[in-house]
């Protein structure tokens, strides 16, 4: 299979303060919400970016569509380096790359009828023909009547608002969709129609899915690959199949552990993660999750571990892994 | 809002200014032609309001009158609304040196006291109705575009914002369609609890002289004169300035509840 997407040692910066009140205080200018990412999205496949809120999952979603500058690191898509575009240059490349925000209802522009709402992707890339006709078959293949075409976002529930995103994100045929944690704020019934409708929608047109997420039962069902991120960086990343089976970082086992299972049975192993995240204005030396690991050792308060990359293709950074 | 007695006494009032100035033409006086031999006559049923210091239907006057006030608010008002709307929006979407330096712009007209600025203006432009509008739209139109503004910086980030952007929509269309109509329903609220400001700014310049030339008749040259002849008779100023206080009365109260309804934040029911 041929790479659609590639990251590569992306890191993305926001200022913070600016820079004589940074000189002042000591503090940093800026923190890196991304700190040096690198990852391949292999075309037609699901692949997911786990982690805890604040670990830069999202920023670094918006940053490959270019909503979100870069600082260093290069973003290629289909054969083309996008990072750094302009505005104007990026317009054709978002025709290709589609996106689906976190809140189902505010993602919709208040005060624009779906049939606004849906007609939005036609106009700007000027497919304008048969308009009506194209609306009513992307309702159709999202499972909403077609009378919807006329509701307020206000007037719908969160997962009608979900299907229109997803209808508005598949309107022009995507290479790729980025979706951004798609099934918060869903009822557990709902955000499995969800994925069903996404992994249906995957078959019928050959889509590639980057998935954003914290839901790890979410990775489980719809991801071939992923990664999980922590303090903006990638800890460990691999076959869905392949992490779940046995997570090497001490991140992703203490992550996994603490995801709820359905056996009570096997919730008997519960490894925990103490403490809170770190701030990422102050990062911790070394191995950046130590202050909270349970497993470490003197190396891990020093030096920051190098990645590991079996020939598995399973890579971790971890001085003791499990 | 027809059930609130605070705004169907604004209705009520701004409805009979409106009338008056529609109407104005069928009192059977000329508001300009002078009667020297009816000088300050005390009202009766052929004046309502009595006479001025040269014989004139002061009622005719007054209803004269509410054009020019109605005139100048609704113009200056209506070109404060798509300057600052225009303007604000570009500040807050624009690049950020646009931004400072359209802020500087605003801050600068704002830190004029309004009196000074129409003297300042007139002396240069003398006494028109087209230095009012200028007047009034200069007071105005930086409050509106740093509200507009302000609201636009915190819709630039919201999500539906940029996903429109994610889909490739150019920056205009971008204003247009997702930012522009929830900029409206606000500003509008605004303007309408401004109009009586304006309206008593239109008044107070041509009471000073700065505003519309005599004969024509202005809220604020019916007061002037009536000030000047308090002592021969009291009805020029009565009239010049009860038509001042029903019509800022009546727009404040019609602007209130307006907002009260329009403004799910200050609801009070939630």
């Amino acid at each position: 299979m041929t790479p659609l997407l590639e990251v590569t040692d992306v890191v993305i910066r926001f200022p913070i303060h600016n820079r004589i009140a940074a000189r002042l205080t000591g503090q940093p200018s800026s923190i890196e919400a991304v700190a040096g990412v690198s990852f391949t999205l292999e075309a037609g496949s699901t692949y997911a970016l786990v982690g805890e809120s604040g670990s830069g999952k999202t920023t670094l979603a918006r940053a490959i569509t270019g909503l979100v500058p870069i600082e260093s690191g290069q973003v290629d898509f289909a054969g083309r380096t996008i990072s750094g575009l302009s505005e104007t240059a990026l317009r054709g490349v978002r025709r290709e790359i589609a996106m689906i925000f976190q809140d189902p209802i505010g993602s919709l522009s208040p005060r624009l009828s779906v049939r606004a709402i849906l007609a939005e992707p036609f106009k700007v890339h000027g497919e304008t023909a048969d308009l009506d006709g194209k609306i009513a078959r992307l309702l159709d293949d999202v499972g909403l009547s077609p009378h919807f075409a006329q509701r307020y976002p206000h007037q719908l529930s969160g997962g009608q608002a979900r299907r229109v995103s997803i209808a508005r994100a598949l309107a022009l045929r995507p290479k790729l969709v980025i979706a951004d944690e798609p099934t918060a704020g869903l009822d557990v019934s709902i955000q499995g129609e969800m994925l069903n409708l996404m992994r249906d929608l995957q078959r019928k047109f050959g889509t590639t899915f980057l998935m954003i997420t914290h839901n790890l039962n979410v990775v489980r069902h719809v991801a071939d690959r992923m990664a999980v991120m922590y303090l903006g960086r990638i800890v460990e990343e691999g076959l869905t199949d392949d992490i779940f089976k046995a997570p090497r970082h001490r991140y992703t086992t203490a992550l996994l552990s603490a995801n709820l299972k359905a056996e009570p049975e096997a919730a008997s192993y519960v490894i925990e993660a103490e403490g809170e995240t770190p701030s990422l204005l102050n990062r911790p030396k070394g191995c950046e999750f130590h202050p909270r690991c349970l497993f470490k050792r003197d190396v891990c308060r020093t030096d920051m571990p190098e990645e590991q990359m079996p020939s598995t293709g399973h890579r971790f950074a971890c001085h003791n892994p499990a | 809002m027809l059930r609130e007695p605070m705004g169907l006494l604004g209705i009520g009032l701004v409805l009979l200014i409106v009338l008056g100035a529609l109407f104005a033409g069928l009192t059977g006086y000329s508001p300009s032609k002078l009667a020297m031999r009816d000088r300050f006559l005390d009202p009766s049923f052929t004046h309502l309001l009595g006479t001025d210091h040269l014989g004139r239907d002061l009622f005719t006057r007054v209803l004269h009158g509410a054009r020019i006030a109605l005139g100048v608010a609704f113009v200056a008002t209506g070109i404060s609304f798509i300057g600052g709307l225009i303007l604000g929006m570009i500040a807050g979407y624009g690049p950020r040196w646009l931004d400072s330096l359209l802020l500087l712009l605003f801050d600068s007209l704002r830190a004029f006291p309004t009196v000074m600025l129409a003297l300042a203006l007139v002396t240069l432009t003398g006494p028109s109705l087209a230095a009012v509008v200028l007047v009034v739209v200069l007071a105005t139109l930086p409050g509106y575009a740093r509200v507009v503004r302000a609201q636009t910086m915190s819709l630039k980030t919201t999500e539906f914002v940029l996903s429109a952007r994610s889909l490739g929509a150019p920056s205009w269309r971008i204003l247009a369609v997702h930012i522009m109509p929830n900029l409206i329903g606000p500003l509008v609220i605004l303007v309408s609890m401004d109009i009586p400001v304006v309206i008593t700014i239109e008044a107070g310049m041509s009471f000073l002289g700065l505003g519309v030339r005599p004969p024509t008749p202005s809220w604020g040259a019916i007061l002037n004169d009536g000030y000047a002849f308090i002592r021969e008779s009291a009805w020029p100023a009565i009239a010049g300035g009860l038509p001042i206080i029903i019509a800022t009365l009546g727009f404040t109260f019609l602007g209130e509840t307006l907002r009260d309804h329009l403004d799910p934040r200050l609801r009070q029911d939630g």
